[in-house]
């Protein structure tokens, strides 16, 4: 089974994340850069499912140049190979324009299903592999908490407000898998010298035919108009309970109309 | 006056308080017309609450075999509402769901798409990201703008609109019907309101100590009227469900009031719930960085506070 995993690269969460002011995107130099949190769900989930019906697994990445980093983490974790499509023109792409150019380097690949993080933690829309799917006209399996493969059939459990509903396609299929399907392993000693040796294709637009017109910053169909730095919250009052805490909070409860 | 459309969320036959939240919001817009897409049937007992809020048209989409499809099958009915009607603009209530639905739509109709608006200037959406450290205006420059909103940004108020019933039918493609959901299970315990769009939320952290004690969130909560949440760590232990989880990587919660129970208030959680509009903690360190956040905090064992507290709001509720 072919097995593609979309990761993404993201500034850490635990940075102090940043806007461009020149540009009003997101400032990669501005915080170390890391998988995707979520994406590493999705790289185990691909590791276990080439387990168990045998295969490849091939990381993609549609990202800056410095996103090879991340990339060769993800070869630590048992990925086999890598296609990395970075081309400037992609700069400031936003939801639409990045899923164009993933179904267009998912076409230059041998894949049957594709795997990606529900969301990422930088923009946090979630809507990347539901695009990805209708832009390749591909079945929709998103929102996973369990992906079974059963020859050319995938089922997956997929998470819903109030519980799960169960969804079943054909391959090829676009997966994304929330976080808690499973404990994503670390790479081992080993996997980090194998890491080092394994193909990783870098791409072009160009290579993948895509035309400039349809992604990158001048292109989108969004636009940031402006943005500012929220006002930090400004604290409230704190108080020690002497036994009556939970009167205080009633009575400030009360004030604020909220009970 | 130009038509907005409002694509309409219910359960047990009734509109969800986040759509009556667009519908308003929708006004500043243009004029609101609802989109109904369910099964035969499920538009009609919903007609006059969105015809109280505001809705010159209600449009149904009433085909068992459109859910049958998902997101796909979904996404393809709003689409074909949308070019039935070319309204000024699409609004949707953010949920996992519906984001993913306002996406594929968006991408059928050629048109950009802005995502956890948490408010509207004109057709400007207003976004906080990273944390809600950075607020964000956007726009849609192209096609019609279909925007998904936090559910609690706006204030619901009635104001009668026509409720016209149009009724419409949809074509599905080959495409749309590639994945095919085979079963729907509820798994959600008791009555208490859905975390995403609740206007109170209890959460518990760290702090309860054990999967047991998580009973005292729960009664807190329902003294409330309150959805449940918890912190990252909790869920890590396995004391609650993760679909519980507020933060970074978990539900984005911005209710009326969040009661933090026991909840430090690492920046993976405060991502998730400092855009609440009053919150309440309760911590026995009185170093805890919640208490950087709370609007009111009471540094004391959650295990006497929470208790008494759920009493007291039991006793003046009478």
């Amino acid at each position: 089974m072919n097995i593609v995993v979309l990761m993404k690269q993201v500034p850490d969460t635990e940075g102090d994340r940043k806007l461009d002011p020149s540009d009003n995107t997101v400032d990669r130099g501005a915080v170390d850069p890391v998988i995707n949190y979520i994406d590493e769900f999705a790289i185990e989930e691909g590791l276990r499912l080439k387990e168990e019906h045998g295969g490849e697994v091939t990381i993609l990445t549609v990202g800056p140049e410095r996103a090879t980093e991340s990339i060769r983490k993800a070869l630590s974790m048992g990925a086999d190979k890598a296609v990395h499509v970075t081309d400037d023109a992609l700069h400031g792409s936003d939801a639409i324009g990045t899923a164009k150019a993933i179904a267009k380097a998912l076409g230059t690949v041998e894949w049957d299903v594709a795997i990606a993080g529900s969301e990422a933690t930088d923009a946090r829309g979630a809507v990347v592999p539901a695009l990805v799917a209708e832009v390749l006209g591909a079945p929709q399996l998103t929102q996973a908490r369990k992906v079974t493969v059963d020859g050319s059939t995938v089922t997956i459990e997929r998470v819903t407000e109030t519980g799960y509903q169960v969804v079943t396609a054909s391959t090829p299929a676009v997966i994304s898998v929330v976080e808690k399907i499973n404990d994503p392993r670390y790479p081992s000693f080993k996997g980090i010298m194998a890491a080092k040796s394994k193909p990783i294709e870098v791409k072009s637009l160009g290579d993948i035919g895509l035309d400039a017109g349809e992604v990158g910053l001048a292109n989108a169909w969004t636009k940031v108009e402006s943005f500012e730095n929220a006002p930090p919250r400004a604290a409230g009052q704190t108080v020690k309970d002497e036994g009556d805490g939970a009167v205080k909070i009633a009575d400030y409860l009360a004030s604020k109309k909220l009970i | 006056m130009a038509e907005v459309l409002v694509l309409v969320d219910s359960a047990d036959g009734t509109v969800k308080k986040a759509t009556l939240e667009l519908l308003t919001a929708a006004r500043s817009l243009g004029e609101p017309s609802a989109v109904v897409i369910g099964g035969t049937g499920d538009a009609g007992p919903l007609a006059g609450q969105l015809t109280e809020f505001g809705a010159a048209k209600i449009y149904a989409v009433e085909d068992d075999e459109v859910g049958t499809y998902g997101v796909a099958g979904k996404a393809a009915a709003l689409a074909a509402v949308a070019k039935q009607a070319s309204p000024a603009a699409i609004l949707v209530s953010s949920s996992a769901e519906n984001k993913e639905v306002a996406a594929r739509a968006a991408l059928k109709l050629e048109s950009g798409l802005l995502y956890d608006a948490v408010g509207l200037e004109g057709d400007v959406a207003i976004q906080q990201i990273f944390g809600a450290a950075i607020t964000v205006k956007s726009k849609v420059v192209k096609g019609t703008p279909v925007i998904t909103i936090r559910p609690n940004s706006f204030a619901p108020e009635p104001s009668a609109g026509a409720g016209e019933q149009v009724s419409v039918t949809v074509e599905l493609g080959e495409n749309d019907k590639k994945a095919k959901v085979t079963e729907s299970v509820v798994e959600a315990k008791g009555s208490r309101p859905q975390l995403a769009d609740a206007s109170v939320v209890v959460s518990g952290g760290r702090g309860i100590g054990k999967a047991e004690n998580f009973e005292i969130i729960e009664k807190l909560a329902d003294s409330l009227g309150a959805a449940v949440g918890a912190s990252r760590a909790v869920v890590d232990a396995g004391w609650v469900d993760h679909q519980m989880q507020v933060g970074q990587t978990g539900v984005t919660v911005s209710p009326q009031l969040y009661v933090a129970v026991g909840i430090s208030g690492a920046i993976q959680h405060r991502a998730g719930m400092q855009t609440s509009k009053t919150i309440v903690a309760i911590n026995k360190d009185p170093e805890a960085p919640i208490f950087e956040l709370a609007d009111f905090g009471v540094v004391g064992d959650l295990f006497t506070v929470a208790p008494a507290l759920t009493e007291e709001i039991t006793k003046r509720k009478g």
